[in-house]
């Protein structure tokens, strides 16, 4: 079967980012991405949501330079006053004209 | 005093929260899914709003105005004062002071409900319409402190040559619509409108859920409320003894000026009581989330452990007594 070779990009972040997260994958220009609650701990250890939910975890699908964009934006706004970590696989799919 | 600091402590929303600090003090695994949290908060703020609108459709607007004045002078005096006090005396960041000081400019709309079920039981139910003033009081507290912290921070950086990588502020446009769009202030303004609408015939065939059920589902609440505080307990030597001072003293200088305005305003015994409790209590469901997006440099330690661990239990076994003892003198 023929696949196309694209980025997976994995964002955890405390869960009061949701909303503005979805719409900085959506202003980076990714067609989709799905969350799930999560839960963890790390560097920042506890989570204002302790009461309301813990962590989030976004991913999405897209090309090399969407995952890029995507990557300068939590860089520039998040990183370094809320938990939130990311990191880019490389994944193979199918239907690749689905992503970008 | 004593008999109603007995009536207080043996009441079950008191024990149940003792329970869940008790579950926590001895490391049980129980606890309540995340869940069965969310959807008992949405049954009691709709709860509170429909029952606020009902009584409220008895009301006057003569009747009101006076102690909806003086519940927005308590928004704007409270962050304020709480502020002074963190940055003056505590020595805390202008950040952690703004952030502890959103919380207790805000409302704690359970802490309200316990006032309002003690004031009940002692034979001095506060007036109809004191939802409506507890929406009233949630909202400009949190926005007081917050644009407190947002102009000195901004008259901080200018004064210290910005950096050029500071993340520009959150417009207060957006923050404003977060708050007034969050889940307790659309449940409560709506439920309220909703209860205004359709008055006492309208009531009647939801009461059973609305209001005969709403002691018991309480009850389970401030048993998670319990579980949330013990868990932050380990917190409070992070917090100091300032804080843990400040915990406790600022609620009764907030209790004591709120049941002052409220006699000043006419309100009854028990209303002066809920009113003042509102004043004293520190919010930790639309407070945290507010300043961890707009203050994220503030430490979320001190303003939970602060607002949960330290004046929530104060006020549910002791703080709420001495509110009314103080407003049974300044009402006479």
């Amino acid at each position: 079967m023929k696949t196309v070779q694209l980025c997976l990009v994995t964002v955890i972040a405390e869960s009061i980012l949701k909303e503005r997260l979805i719409q900085d994958v959506r202003d980076a220009g990714a067609r989709g991405f799905t969350i799930t609650d999560a839960d963890g701990e790390g560097s920042r250890q506890r989570r204002v949501g302790a009461i309301l939910g813990a962590n989030v975890r976004l991913e999405t699908i897209v090309s090399k330079e969407v995952a890029e964009h995507l990557l300068g934006i939590l860089s520039a706004e998040y990183f370094e006053r809320f938990a939130v970590i990311a990191y880019l696989s490389d994944v193979s799919v199918i239907r690749g004209e689905k992503y970008v | 005093m004593l008999d109603v600091l007995r009536i207080n402590l043996c009441s079950p929303l008191t024990l149940s929260f003792a329970l869940g600090v008790f579950a926590r003090l001895v490391r049980s695994e129980l606890a309540l899914p995340r869940d069965l949290y969310t959807g008992l908060s949405i049954y009691l703020l709709f709860a509170l709003g429909l029952k606020g609108g009902v009584e409220l459709s008895h009301s006057s607007l003569a009747e009101i105005s006076g102690p909806a004045f003086v519940t927005v002078l308590l928004g704007v005096l409270t962050p304020v004062s709480a502020y002074l006090v963190l940055r003056r005396l505590g020595k805390f960041s202008v950040s952690d002071s703004a952030g502890i000081a959103a919380h207790y400019g805000s409302v704690s709309a359970v802490t309200f409900i316990a006032a309002q079920q003690f004031v009940t039981s002692v034979g001095a139910p506060a007036e109809g319409f004191m939802p409506t003033l507890l929406t009233l009081l949630e909202i400009p507290g949190i926005q007081v402190a917050l644009a407190i912290g947002a102009f000195q921070l901004a008259a901080d950086s200018k004064s210290s040559e910005a950096d050029e990588n500071a993340v520009p502020p959150r417009p207060f446009k957006e923050i404003l619509h977060e708050l007034l769009t969050s889940r307790s202030m659309l449940l409560l303004v709506g439920g309220l409108v909703i209860g205004v609408a359709v008055g006492e015939a309208g009531w009647k065939p939801v009461q059973p859920v609305f209001e005969g059920l709403f002691k018991g589902l309480l009850t389970i609440f401030l048993l998670e409320m319990g579980l949330a505080a013990g868990s932050r307990l380990g917190d409070l030597k992070k917090a100091g003894i300032f804080l843990l001072a400040f915990g406790i003293l600022m609620p009764i200088v907030h209790g004591t000026l709120g049941a002052w305005l409220g006699s000043m305003a006419g309100m009854s015994i028990g209303g002066c009581t809920v009113l003042a409790t509102m004043a004293a209590s520190a919010s930790y469901i639309a407070a945290p989330p507010a300043v961890r997006m707009t203050l994220p440099e503030a430490n979320p330690t001190y303003y939970l452990t602060a607002a949960l661990a330290i004046t929530f239990p104060f006020n549910l076994v002791a703080g709420i007594p001495i509110y009314f003892e103080i407003s049974k003198r300044l009402c006479h």
